[in-house]
Parts: structure tokens; C-alpha cells; sequence
């Protein structure tokens, strides 16, 4: 039997969400003595995939079918479930994303299995299985028991703590997993994709400098992305200022937009309403920047600063750039 | 074209949250209800393509009757008519069953949802409804149009986004900017009131996952201010004591 995790590629590497995921079914695997199996989709570089043996795979199975090299989560379920039946799974796990639930979802339900989604820690296990996640977007915890069987769990952004000692120098098997795949999962036509290419994606990045209605308009990003910059960071925003055309869409955060989960959140000129807090509530270190000291944001935040973010933006870039 | 529309009925998005019974059981008094944010983005565009292609709107709702007045306002916003599933729907899978096999009987061209309930679940009833009717389902959907058998669809991706077009019947979980949410106006809310509202029994399926207790997140500590004349201290902080930089 194995504990089965689906890891989610970028240029053909694991993405480092998914990696956190493999290390989270690891520890379930030692206390449960399964075998830990990944499931990799697509185009892959192979030396990238035995990476999954540092965070405790033992195997990789990999379906590199071409035509599992464009995102079709009705096709990843369904090799996900040929994979789970192989490997004897009862525990699958994926990491939270837009895909990840996707394809967590319909893998459950071909599988019967009862599936949970935004877990926030590892699982209690002596005769029941319970895990830990967040509810009300952020505002609460549930511990929820799961009874199938099979079980899915769709796991967040630090659910377990990684440092040094959870990465050990193994490499794991790569095998090639030979999939059916069925034409009635393929039968939509992408017509267009569109990716910022370069930029570090927001669920992935480990620290995000963010914006608001206090930046005052688009033209004055610069202080920010210089932060950002110097910091090797993603820049998000708050609503408004995606509505409002002052960045793109998809670096909204919040409640309506991305829900992140950096080591470090830097919020300049945002005031804390409740549906941005829920999209970076997961942060472990939240620095705020505002001029005013009742801004909401500070009762949430680790670090704050009341001044005018025109002039704390460039103090800040030097200085971390003087750490270096 | 047959469309059914499916809503959540939930606490508003500003709601304090609190817990009864041992922390066994949301506590609901003095909470405002809402239809879900993304089950109304999902609702409104539902009824801009109904006006459009002159079809039916259903919507639907697997819960209690205290959802009974925003089934109503659902209704008042331009759906035909509703069904409730009389049920507590503290499962995604349970819940997931529950619509499935209402859209059995019924052969729905497209069965829209929000992107994600803003209650217990998140983001996996689409998926699991689609497999469930062994139709396509795509999420999140930030713009939808129907020309005859096939959508087109605008989708978020990871740093991205993505048009696909595929052949109907499908489930979409929606976001904005789908479509702006629309407000009931007085001649929608006379009509809700003698619209159907069908109250079915849920069809008899164990919960595969059940919520056991409930707990709030610890409070923060406080937050460390540092004068804006010395910034270069917050970087040192994140460095020596944050242990992040
Ligand atoms: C259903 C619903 C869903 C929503 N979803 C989201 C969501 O997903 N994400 C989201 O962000 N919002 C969301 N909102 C909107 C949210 O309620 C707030 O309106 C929004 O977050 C406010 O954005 P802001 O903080 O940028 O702007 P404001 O509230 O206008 O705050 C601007 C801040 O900048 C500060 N400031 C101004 N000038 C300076 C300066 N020179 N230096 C330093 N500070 C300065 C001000 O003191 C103020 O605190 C949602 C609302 C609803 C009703
Ligand atoms: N109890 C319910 N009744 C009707 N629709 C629901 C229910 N729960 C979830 N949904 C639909 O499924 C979508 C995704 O929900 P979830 O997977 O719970 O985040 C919601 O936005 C609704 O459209």
C-alpha cells in the first residue's frame, strides 16, 4: 500500500507547494508503514522528479503521454485514479490549488473516497483518522473525521512546518506509468493561453509585497516592485486596485481573488478589510505599512510601520539590499 | 437551453464567527445570511444567458429551511423555480451526491456554482458533481458565453489565464467578472413569492467526513511597531528575530 501524492509541474519540475505535499504524506506513511508513491503528469525532467525521494518518495511514477502536457484536470483525475488502484492507495494527497481541487474532486468521486480539502496540519490517527482545516476562509478550524475508506485530502500551504531536517540527499525511482487515457476527457479545445511568463507565481512565492487603494494609482508601483525586486518577491494587490485597472486581475488577493501563504506578507497602503485578510491569513509573518494607525491591518499584522509608504518603500529596498 | 444554478446559503462575509455546545456547532444567532459571493456571480450570469437564449433557470439548494429567504431572493433576482434539498450539508461528497442526483432527472445544459463555498467546503462540489454525471467541469470561470451546443470559456490559471471551448452539458464553478451581481428590483420580489419551491428529501447516502469540533485561531500577539524613520530596524527584525530574510 501506499500513500499517493499528485505533484503539480512547473517546466517540467515539481512545483515547491507539491513538494511540501510529499513531505506531508511521508510523515502520514511513517505512521502508518505505507510505501510513499508521486503520480507526475506530462512533460517532466526526469532528474527534477527523483527530487520527490529528498522529501521521503520512494517512487515516481510518471505518465508522460504528450497529451497530458496541457492542464486537463478530467484527464489527471482519471490517471490519478488508474494510479491509486495500482498502488493499493488509501490515503491520496494533493496540495490546495485551483487544479489540485479539481482534480482531487473528481478523483473522489470516481473512487467513492470522502475528500477534504484545505487541511491545515497532519492528521490524528489512532483507530479514526481527523484532520485539521480552515473554514469561513480563514476565520475558524474544523477537525473533521473522515469515515471512507479512501481518503483525500487536498493539503494547504504550510500545513506541516519544513526546515533543513525534513530534506534528506535521496533520490527517488522514476517509473514510468503507462495510463489509458479516454477521449471524452479531451474533448474541449484550448484556444488561447496566456501566462505572465517570468513572474513568480503568488501561491508559490515565500514572500509577497503587496499594494492598495494607498498606493494612489498605477504609476507609482515602482517603490513596490523595487521592494520586490530586491526582496525576490511576487507583488500582489488588494481588490480595488484590480478593479480599478492599477495591476492585473490575477494578482488580486483576498477573499474574491488568490488566497496566499508566504513566510513574509508586506501589506503597503491596505487597510485590512476582513475579505483581504482572508486571502493572507495563512502568512506566517505579516509586516503592514500605513499612515494611519487605526488601519484595521495592524491588529492582524507581526510588524508595522505608521508612516507615508512613499518614503518607507525606498528606506526598506536599501536596506535589504545592504544585507547583501 | 435548461439551466440550474446552485447556492450556498451563508454567513456574511463579515460575520463574526463563534461557536456553541462544546465547540461542537456554529453558533447562528445574530449572524446575517447570505447567498454566497460566487453562487450570485454564478446566479446573475445564469439568468443573463436564460434572458438571452430564452430557456429555464432552476436553482438549487441542499440545506435547511432558514435558506428559505435567499432560495426567494434567488428567485426574485430572475430564476423560474427551486428546489431544496431538506438536508444538512456538512460534506462535499454528500452534498455533491445530493445535486447529482437532482440534475439526473432533470438533463441540465449547464449547472453553474460559485468557485467556492465561504462556509465549511472549498472549491470541490463542481468537480465532484461533474464526475458524478460524467460530464466536464471547469473552475474557476471569469467569463462564459454560450453560442448553441458550445461555451467558451475564460478561466484563471495559475499566473494566467486560459480560453477553452467545449461542448455543453457542463458544471462551471464561477468568480467575477463573470457578470455583475444583480439586485432584486420590487417587481422580482412580488413574483418570487408564488414561484415553486419544491422541498425534496435527500436520498439516502452515509457522510463520508464530519466536522467534530471547531476552533477559532489563536490570537495574535501583538504587533511590533517600528518608527518609519528607522526602517532599516523591520529588516533587521526579519532577519535576526522573524528569522525570514
Ligand atoms: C463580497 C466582497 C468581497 C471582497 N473581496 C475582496 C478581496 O478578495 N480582496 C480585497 O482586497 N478586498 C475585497 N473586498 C473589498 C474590501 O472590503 C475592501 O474594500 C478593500 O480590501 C480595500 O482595499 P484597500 O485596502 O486597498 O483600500 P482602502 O480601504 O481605501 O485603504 C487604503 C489604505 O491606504 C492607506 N494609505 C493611504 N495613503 C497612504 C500613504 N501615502 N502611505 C501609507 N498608507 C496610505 C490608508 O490609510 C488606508 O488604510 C471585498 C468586498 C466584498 C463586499
Ligand atoms: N449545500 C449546497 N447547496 C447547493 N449548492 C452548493 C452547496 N454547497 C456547495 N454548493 C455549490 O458548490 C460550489 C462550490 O462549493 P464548495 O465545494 O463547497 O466550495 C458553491 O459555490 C455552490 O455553487
Amino acid at each position: 500500500m501506499s500513500v499517493l501524492i499528485y505533484v503539480e509541474l512547473d517546466n517540467g519540475s515539481i512545483k515547491k507547494t507539491s513538494l511540501e505535499a510529499v513531505a506531508y504524506g511521508a510523515k502520514i506513511a511513517e505512521k502508518t508503514g505505507d510505501k510513499v508513491a508521486v503520480l507526475a503528469l506530462g512533460k517532466a525532467d526526469i532528474s527534477e522528479l527523483e527530487k520527490a525521494g529528498n522529501y521521503g518518495a520512494g517512487k515516481v511514477l510518471h505518465a508522460a503521454d504528450d497529451k497530458l502536457d496541457q492542464e486537463n484536470s478530467l484527464a489527471y483525475a482519471d490517471v490519478l485514479t488508474q494510479a491509486a488502484h495500482q498502488e493499493n492507495s488509501k490515503i491520496i494527497i494533493l496540495s490546495k490549488s485551483g487544479l489540485g481541487d479539481a482534480v482531487a474532486a473528481r478523483a473522489a468521486a470516481k473512487l467513492k473516497a470522502g475528500i477534504v480539502s484545505g487541511v491545515t496540519g497532519l492528521p490524528e490517527i489512532n483507530g479514526s483518522f481527523k484532520v485539521p482545516r480552515g473554514i469561513f476562509t480563514g476565520k475558524a478550524f474544523a477537525t473533521t473525521e473522515i469515515k471512507s475508506d479512501i481518503k483525500v485530502l487536498v493539503v494547504k500551504k504550510n500545513a506541516i512546518e519544513m526546515d533543513e531536517s525534513s530534506v534528506r540527499t535521496v533520490n527517488a525511482d522514476v517509473e514510468t506509468f503507462s495510463s489509458v487515457l479516454r477521449d471524452s476527457d479531451f474533448k474541449a479545445t484550448i484556444v488561447e493561453v496566456e501566462k505572465a511568463a517570468s513572474e513568480l507565481s503568488l501561491t508559490e512565492a515565500s514572500i509577497i509585497v503587496s499594494g492598495g487603494r494607498g498606493m494612489k494609482g498605477p504609476e507609482n508601483w515602482q517603490p513596490l516592485l523595487d521592494l520586490a525586486k530586491a526582496l525576490g518577491a511576487a507583488t500582489g494587490c488588494s481588490k480595488p486596485v484590480s478593479d480599478l485597472d492599477w495591476r492585473p486581475h490575477h494578482e488580486h488577493i483576498g477573499q474574491t481573488g488568490i488566497k496566499v501563504a508566504p513566510d513574509l506578507y508586506i501589506a503597503c497602503g491596505i487597510s485590512g478589510a476582513i475579505q483581504h485578510l482572508a486571502g493572507v491569513n495563512g502568512s506566517k509573518c505579516i509586516v503592514v505599512i500605513n499612515k494611519d494607525p487605526e488601519a484595521p491591518f495592524f491588529k492582524a499584522a507581526d510588524y508595522g510601520i505608521v508612516g507615508d509608504l512613499f518614503e518607507v518603500l525606498p528606506k526598506l529596498t536599501e536596506a535589504v539590499k545592504n544585507l547583501k | 437551453m435548461k439551466i440550474l444554478v446552485c447556492i450556498t446559503n451563508v454567513p456574511d462575509t463579515t460575520a463574526k464567527i463563534s461557536f456553541t455546545d462544546n465547540d461542537t456547532k456554529l453558533n447562528k444567532n445574530g449572524i446575517p445570511y447570505i447567498i454566497g459571493p460566487y453562487d450570485d456571480y454564478a446566479l446573475s450570469r445564469g439568468v443573463e444567458l436564460k434572458e438571452q437564449s430564452g430557456g429555464t433557470l432552476t436553482v438549487l439548494h441542499v440545506g435547511e429551511a432558514d435558506a428559505d429567504p435567499q432560495i426567494r431572493k434567488a428567485l426574485a433576482i430572475g430564476a423560474d423555480d427551486a428546489i431544496r434539498v431538506n438536508a444538512d450539508p456538512l460534506d462535499s461528497y454528500y452534498t455533491a451526491a445530493q445535486i447529482a442526483h437532482i440534475a439526473e432527472q432533470n438533463k441540465y445544459d449547464l449547472i453553474l456554482m460559485g468557485r467556492e463555498s465561504i462556509d465549511y467546503n472549498s472549491g470541490v462540489v463542481h468537480g465532484l458533481v461533474g464526475e458524478m454525471l460524467g460530464i466536464a467541469s471547469y473552475s474557476p470561470v471569469m467569463k462564459l458565453d454560450i453560442d448553441g451546443g458550445t461555451a467558451t470559456i475564460s478561466r484563471e490559471i495559475d499566473g494566467g489565464k486560459e480560453i477553452l471551448k467545449a461542448p455543453l452539458p457542463l458544471v462551471l464553478g464561477c468568480q467575477e467578472p463573470i457578470a455583475e451581481w444583480k439586485i432584486p428590483n420590487m417587481r422580482g420580489i412580488m413574483t418570487a413569492r408564488t414561484k415553486p419551491l419544491t422541498v425534496v428529501e435527500p436520498v439516502s447516502l452515509e457522510e463520508m467526513t464530519t466536522p467534530e469540533k471547531y476552533s477559532l485561531p489563536a490570537p495574535k500577539g501583538t504587533c511590533k511597531m517600528i518608527p518609519a524613520n528607522e526602517a532599516e530596524t523591520l529588516i533587521r527584525l526579519l532577519q535576526t528575530e522573524a528569522k525570514i530574510l
